[in-house]
């Protein structure tokens, strides 16, 4: 096991983990953001650049710093390793760089996204963000493009983090999807408009870190806030068939993977599931999902909120630890 | 007395072909190496040498060497990069074009040291006619039982293959090459892992410069001490430099380390001066992407100390007031040069060639060029000077491979040495001393 100590939490972990994997673990505000990074995804991470870190001390051994930031989701962690994340301000200056590098090219039109609500980029920007844009060139533009009869392509708002490459090259069998291009005028796109027929081709949406891949079924039909997100499954041939299915009454507005804290799907699930399965029937409705507190899409949902209490020092303290962190958990169930 | 490793016989008639090669003692170090010392001897007197990089980096060559996995057993790969994209150098296609054989000959002996049985020569897709000078050579040096199997009798079996790129610059980064010989995209890769763990088809790879490989022969037949009785300090042996812009004799030159960038510049034998006698205003010292210099900090350390051709000497000052040696692309510019229009144009080409995987460099360089092109046509801000710096702060040091370093020094380091020609652009751009040529300000790559 090797210890390492991020923001000045230690932590043990194996060998061969990331500083993102072993932040993930410490959890909380340790956990530097990631817009290319996805875990089940082999080789993703490294472009985005949104998760430098700063390595203070290399490992117990050698303890020399290293000597730029690095990208925690590739840099496996060593012994004695420390590593600062927010508490070191070269790395918080940084971060609001990378974001507005991201945003340069990005078309903001938020208004009209479908992934406007649940977008990392939004979280991104608004955790990380300048408040004004100081690019006044004009953006790259591209046309929207269908991929297959389901997913539409946004290339205006990618921002190229290559998941959706790699999500089409592993899960699928047959590549037919990638990057064209170099520079700023890259884009991915299905070469020659080929269409993406895959059963599992959908995954390539719930991976999207932002509105560049969308579901054509679930396009303009309703904003993300408005929707109730609800654990359900059926008995699916293809895959698990465990999903999320945003309700808003009894009706089924689009069902996705089931997210985790970190925004990544929990297990892919097949076309079928996810663009055909539309009605209140096909589902056996498990219960609403948790959703963080500070997310949109929890808004108004919840029951008996209070606010959080005032923090009681330990010796004081009449309720046990468990009760006392499950009243002040800012993961409330949706009504 | 100037003394030279690589350039000797440049000037005998039919270098380029075999027989003519081995007449002067080509291929001498091939049969030396093999026949009488180990491999590991090969790399110790590479590493006794202080033989460092001429790609760029100058990282020690023999310390590059050493760190091939051989624990492994899986094949090892030399890869020859010959991908020479960077705006003003071009001494590895002259050495190529003139001397194909001096670099097979060091191929030879450095697969041999590292225990590779196939070398892969990546030629820059610019330079088309130089994969047949080299493709002839090889198949010269196949007849004469220097590569192939079982080469001069010897267990030693060697392959070299030529490869052509496609016009990529960043194909020239040591990964993004792999990546490309793999047949894929040329995009780098995210280190660690390195090379010389997992490379070429997830095989221990170096990866070499030309002109590294091309002293690889002298060094054996002389031995790295005599190597290092060349140059001064850490900086040894010979480096080609190719000078080039306003000056008399522009060209490739062989010079000792430690000659002084006085003499280079100004002696007859080497750039003979600044052209129609104009003064000297800048000088780029090791190919585009190192920082910009003003003629006084050119000759002259910040200390007062004569500023000598080597690694460390042009170093000297950090990025303060000081470049680097690069890949030894000499640019001078004369009086009436427009830093701004230049560094522009450089941003330009940074732009073109960013691979566009990562966020700054993807996204930060073309913002720069499109920030530096609105100062260069009169449209620019006294603000946008500032926000030109902070960008270029931005990108360096936070990108996957350094091309993102590379696009940022320039622009950093004309602002800080010429700012008052970027305020001269901004507040006056009609005043500017290289108005005569702007007629070409509408030409856009795509």
């Amino acid at each position: 096991m090797l210890k390492v100590t991020i923001d000045n939490q230690t932590i043990e972990v194996e060998e061969g983990t990331t500083i993102l994997q072993a932040a993930r673990l410490i959890g909380g505000a340790v956990v530097p953001p990631a817009m290319c990074y996805y875990s089940k995804l082999k080789d993703s991470g490294g472009k985005c650049r949104t998760c430098l870190v700063k390595v203070a001390q290399g490992s117990a051994r050698d303890p020399r710093p290293m000597p730029k930031l690095v990208a925690s989701c590739r840099t496996p962690v060593a012994d004695g390793m420390v590593v600062q994340n927010i508490t070191s301000q070269e790395v918080i200056d940084t971060r609001k760089a990378i974001v507005e590098f991201l945003l340069i090219n990005h078309p903001l039109d938020c208004p009209v996204c479908d992934q406007a609500g649940e977008c990392d980029l939004q979280n991104l920007s608004y955790e990380n963000g300048r408040e004004e844009s100081r690019f006044e060139e004009s953006k790259r533009t591209f046309k929207v493009i269908d991929i297959g009869d389901k997913i539409q392509l946004h290339m205006n708002r990618c921002i190229l983090c290559y998941r959706c490459v790699y999500t089409a090259d592993q899960l699928t069998n047959k590549r037919s999807h990638g990057i064209l291009y170099r520079g700023d005028v890259s884009e991915i796109s299905t070469y020659i408009q080929n269409d993406i027929t895959n059963d599992f081709s959908g995954n390539i949406i719930d991976v999207c870190p932002v509105g560049a891949l969308t579901d054509k079924t679930f396009r303009f039909k309703n904003r993300v806030w408005f929707l109730n997100p609800m654990n359900a499954h059926r008995s699916c041939t293809k895959c698990s068939g465990k999903v999320t299915a945003w309700m808003r009454g009894d009706e089924v507005y689009r069902v996705t993977g089931r997210k985790d804290q970190f925004g990544e799907v929990e297990e892919f699930i097949c076309n079928e599931c996810r663009f055909e399965k539309k009605d209140k029937e096909d589902w056996v409705i498990e219960g609403p999902r948790n959703i963080k507190r500070a997310s949109v899409i929890s808004q108004n949902h919840y029951l008996n909120a209070r606010k959080p209490s005032v923090i009681i020092p330990l010796e004081n303290r009449t309720e046990s630890l468990e009760e006392y962190a499950k009243e002040n958990s800012n993961e409330n169930k949706i009504s | 007395m100037e003394r030279k490793i690589l350039l000797k016989n440049v000037d005998v008639p039919g270098i380029r072909t075999f027989e003519v090669y081995r007449s002067t003692g080509g291929y001498d170090s091939v049969e030396k190496a093999l026949k009488k010392m180990t491999p590991d001897e090969v790399v110790e007197e590479v590493k006794m040498s202080g033989l460092r990089g001429r790609g760029g980096a100058g990282f020690p060559a023999g310390m590059k060497w050493s760190f091939i996995d051989k624990k492994s057993g899986n094949p090892r790969y030399l890869i020859c990069n010959a991908d020479e994209s960077e705006p003003g150098t071009f001494k590895d296609r002259y050495l190529m074009e003139k001397l194909p054989h001096l670099l097979i000959e060091g191929m030879i002996c450095s697969c041999y040291a590292l225990g590779a049985n196939t070398g892969y020569i990546y030629v820059r897709g610019e330079y088309k006619y130089i994969i047949g000078i080299l493709n002839q050579a090889i198949l010269e040096a196949y007849e004469k039982g220097f590569l192939g199997k079982n080469i001069l009798g010897t267990a030693f079996n060697l392959d070299i293959h030529v490869h052509s790129g496609a016009g990529a610059y960043i194909c020239g980064e040591e990964t993004a090459q792999i990546e490309s010989l793999e047949g894929k995209r040329g995009n780098p890769r995210i280190k660690p892992p390195f090379p010389a763990v997992v490379g070429l088809y997830g095989c221990p790879t170096v990866v070499n410069n030309v002109e590294t490989l091309a002293n690889i022969g002298f060094i054996v037949n002389n031995g790295g001490g005599e190597y290092a009785k060349y140059g001064v300090g850490k900086s040894t042996g010979t480096k080609l430099i190719s000078a080039c812009g306003n000056i008399n004799n522009p060209g490739v030159y062989e010079i000792e380390l430690g000659l002084s960038v006085r003499e280079f510049l100004y002696d007859p034998k080497y750039c003979g001066g600044v052209k129609n006698g104009k003064e000297l205003k800048a000088v780029i010292a090791g190919g585009s992407s190192v920082p910009i210099l003003p003629a006084s900090l050119i000759l002259k350390t910040a200390a007062g100390e004569e500023r000598l051709m080597t690694y460390e000497s042009l170093a000297d000052g950090g990025f303060v007031s000081g470049t680097m040696l690069g890949s030894g692309g000499f640019i001078v510019y004369d009086e009436d040069a427009c830093i701004v229009r230049n560094t522009w144009n450089l941003a330009r080409f940074y732009h073109h060639e960013s691979c566009g995987q990562c966020s700054p460099c993807r996204e930060g360089t073309g913002w720069m060029e499109s920030v530096l092109h609105r100062i260069e046509n009169g449209h620019g801000r006294t603000k946008d000077i500032d926000l030109l710096v902070s960008i270029a702060s931005k990108i360096e040091g936070n990108t996957i491979c350094p091309l993102g370093d590379a696009a940022a020094w320039p622009i950093a380091s004309a602002i800080r040495h010429f700012r008052h020609e970027f305020e001269e652009h901004v507040l006056h751009p009609e005043k500017c001393i290289n108005s005569t040529i702007r007629q070409f300000d509408d030409v856009t790559i795509s």
